[in-house]
């Protein structure tokens, strides 16, 4: 990397972080919520019976 | 016509679309941003200049254009939101607003690790990186907005306002190196007439910048679905989708 790979690497490593936090991070937003609409649909039933 | 802009706007219909896409989106994001990649840093000629730092470049410009280009989108997905009270607005918004965020801490961290070797230092309250600055301050301020307040209605409202507001800052950074004398280079891509970089050198930043879109789009999609599932969890076609 011509001297620069101690600036160079580090972008594309953190690039590469923030990707993967993103990925991560909407996954488990997703499945909150999935879990929720699950436990939601429970609770009526609960009550409808 | 406004019964079809309804009807594409409805919470099911973007939910099973959403779904849809997000493994297209992923899988193409991870071929555009493989080549950019492979090619910036492996085939791409050192810059005469800069020499091998300008390959930062390939991280830096696309998250800073990505920073701008998804804050744009949240001030017009609330915009809509509010004019028309079409309250996927709302969900698009909030979808976006961590994505942005993020995109904006890498162009930043990015921008100051090519600073150094560049200008001789990893900051400087320069108009570019000052109103990038304040890029992440208005999403921070945003977010933050819309989980201030205990009803979520009136979040939404004002985290779009401020998004509205702090749209303003959009031209100013993308021409801050015009109006102002910037210690950051002016613009080799987005500008009228020819870019003035080498196609061997641009091909891979025009991937990077697909595979940079490509990635949103996968993550809004999947933000986007959550987003939706907690403001219709009461839903009867929520129910329906759970029990299939």
């Amino acid at each position: 990397m011509g001297g620069y790979a101690r600036y160079v690497w580090p972008c594309f490593g953190l690039a590469t972080v923030i990707f993967a936090w993103n990925l991560w991070s909407a996954r488990r937003y997703l499945a909150a919520a999935r879990l929720r609409a699950a436990r939601a649909l429970i609770m009526a039933a609960g009550g409808e019976s | 016509m406004w019964t079809w802009f309804y009807k594409l706007a409805s919470p099911p219909h973007v939910y099973g679309v959403a779904a849809a896409f997000t493994p297209w989106f992923l899988g193409l994001a991870a071929i555009a941003l493989g080549y950019g990649v492979v090619d910036g840093l492996a085939f791409a000629p050192a810059d005469y200049q800069q020499g091998d730092a300008f390959r930062i470049i390939y991280v830096h410009v696309p998250s800073a254009w990505m920073s701008e280009f998804v804050y744009t989108t949240m001030a017009i997905a609330g915009a809509i939101a509010l004019i028309w009270r079409i309250k996927l607005g709302h969900a698009v918004a909030a979808a976006c607003a961590p994505i942005g965020a993020s995109f904006t801490v890498l162009a930043l961290v990015t921008g100051s690790l090519w600073g150094r070797p560049m200008w001789g230092t990893y900051w400087a309250w320069d108009p570019r990186l000052t109103s990038e600055l304040i890029l992440l301050f208005l999403y921070v301020g945003v977010m933050s907005l819309r989980s201030a307040f205990e009803d979520a209605a009136r979040g939404d409202r004002a985290a779009a306002l401020l998004s509205i507001v702090g749209v303003v800052n959009v031209p100013i950074i993308h021409f801050s190196v015009v109006w102002w004398n910037s210690l950051h280079q002016g613009a080799t891509v987005a500008k009228f007439g020819k870019p003035s970089m080498d196609l061997s050198m641009l091909w891979p930043l025009l991937s990077m910048f697909l595979g940079f879109m490509l990635f949103f789009g996968a993550v809004l999609c999947m933000r986007l679905q959550a987003e939706v599932l907690n403001r219709e969890r009461q839903a009867k076609w929520v129910r329906e989708a759970m029990h299939s």
